[in-house]
């Protein structure tokens, strides 16, 4: 009996714990809080390093108001086979002209059609939160000091 | 009937009787006034964005896609309305398009794309009418705003001063050529040069 009337005490504790949990949104749940500032994408041209062989590569210009849709693809009208040697624009990776059993087709593979769904465009602005992400040769090295 | 054309033609083919030939030239005057000015204010009225809207084919199709583009909202402010980029500001190429657009009557009329499906079935042909249209006339409505002269390459991208220090700096390319869909959504783009 006692415990019973222990654990009604608790409750309201209970209930103002919930309102310390972390989260990402800033504003009461029924505040609609101000919109973010959109960031500059960034525009210069250069490749970015990969952080891992496999990682797709994001893209160093400016994509804003770019369509991928059934009817046109403007990513393509530059970095499609028939395009590069016109645009001078690193050629789309041969694996995307590939089925998914591995047989050549002569278009961009429908699975691959939506490029950003891969590759993004960068802002720049601060990170949110901090990366912690490790290269592959960092953990490398930090084993070989081990030994 | 008969009778009454030949004392028409009587009238106008003889001197005035009444009316001196001061009052003549002022009346004449003051009515080319009027039939002009009145000509002329239609004319300016049809080459209104409010007047292109009042169908409902280019207010649910056309108008609805320029929103989301440049040419409707940006940071400035300064915007295009559909008759700065679709008619000629130059008198006669606006009448010679105001006369082509007799067509366009003729498809409001017999609904030729009075529904969202029929527009999109015919879209590529519409577009197509456009890029021949600007291509012939050199981009002439993009660079009524877009002047090739006072453009500094060193404000521009890497990409776009690549293309218009050469191909179009040359007078190989136009503006259409590399700028389709960028006020309208594209058609079926299969076929169409630079674009697969």
């Amino acid at each position: 009996m006692r415990s019973i009337i222990l654990i009604l005490l608790l409750i309201p504790l209970l209930a103002i714990a919930e309102q310390n949990i972390a989260t990402l949104r800033a504003n009461d749940i029924a505040v609609e809080p101000d919109a973010p500032r959109m960031g500059n994408e960034e525009n210069k041209d250069i490749k970015r390093k990969r952080n891992y062989p496999m990682q797709p590569p994001t893209i160093p210009h400016k994509i804003s108001g770019y369509r991928i849709d059934l009817n046109s693809n403007k990513c393509l009208s530059c970095h499609s086979r028939r395009q590069v040697a016109d645009s001078q624009a690193p050629m789309v990776s041969v694996t995307h002209y590939m089925d998914r059993e591995g047989n050549f087709l002569a278009e961009v593979s429908p699975r691959r059609y939506f490029c950003n769904q891969c590759h993004v465009p960068q802002m720049e602005v601060k990170p949110l939160v901090e990366n912690v992400f490790q290269d592959v040769d960092a953990i490398l090295d930090e084993n070989k000091k081990k030994q | 009937m008969l009778d009454k054309i030949k004392d028409l033609w009587q009238t106008i083919s003889h001197p005035s009787r009444y009316y001196s030939l001061g009052i003549l030239i002022i009346a004449g005057f003051v009515a080319g006034v009027i039939f002009w000015g009145g000509f002329n204010t239609v004319l300016e009225a049809t080459n209104t964005e409010t007047f292109c809207i009042s169908c409902h084919e280019m207010e649910n199709n056309v108008y609805q896609e320029l929103k989301s583009t440049i040419h409707y909202t940006n940071r400035s402010g300064v915007r295009a309305t559909c008759p700065d980029c679709h008619v000629p500001h130059n008198w006669t190429d606006k009448i010679a398009r105001k006369m082509q657009a007799s067509k366009e009557v003729w498809g409001k009329i017999f609904k030729t794309i009075d529904t969202r499906e029929k527009f999109l079935a015919k879209r590529r042909e519409l577009a197509e009418h456009e890029w021949d249209r600007l291509k012939a006339n050199d981009s002439l409505e993009c660079r009524n705003c877009h002047d090739f002269q006072y453009m500094d390459f060193t404000r521009q991208g890497k990409r776009a001063e690549a293309a218009h220090s050469t191909g179009l700096a040359k007078g190989e390319k136009t503006c259409i050529d590399c700028h389709k869909g960028i006020a309208h959504e594209l058609p079926d783009m299969a076929g169409v040069e630079g674009w697969q």
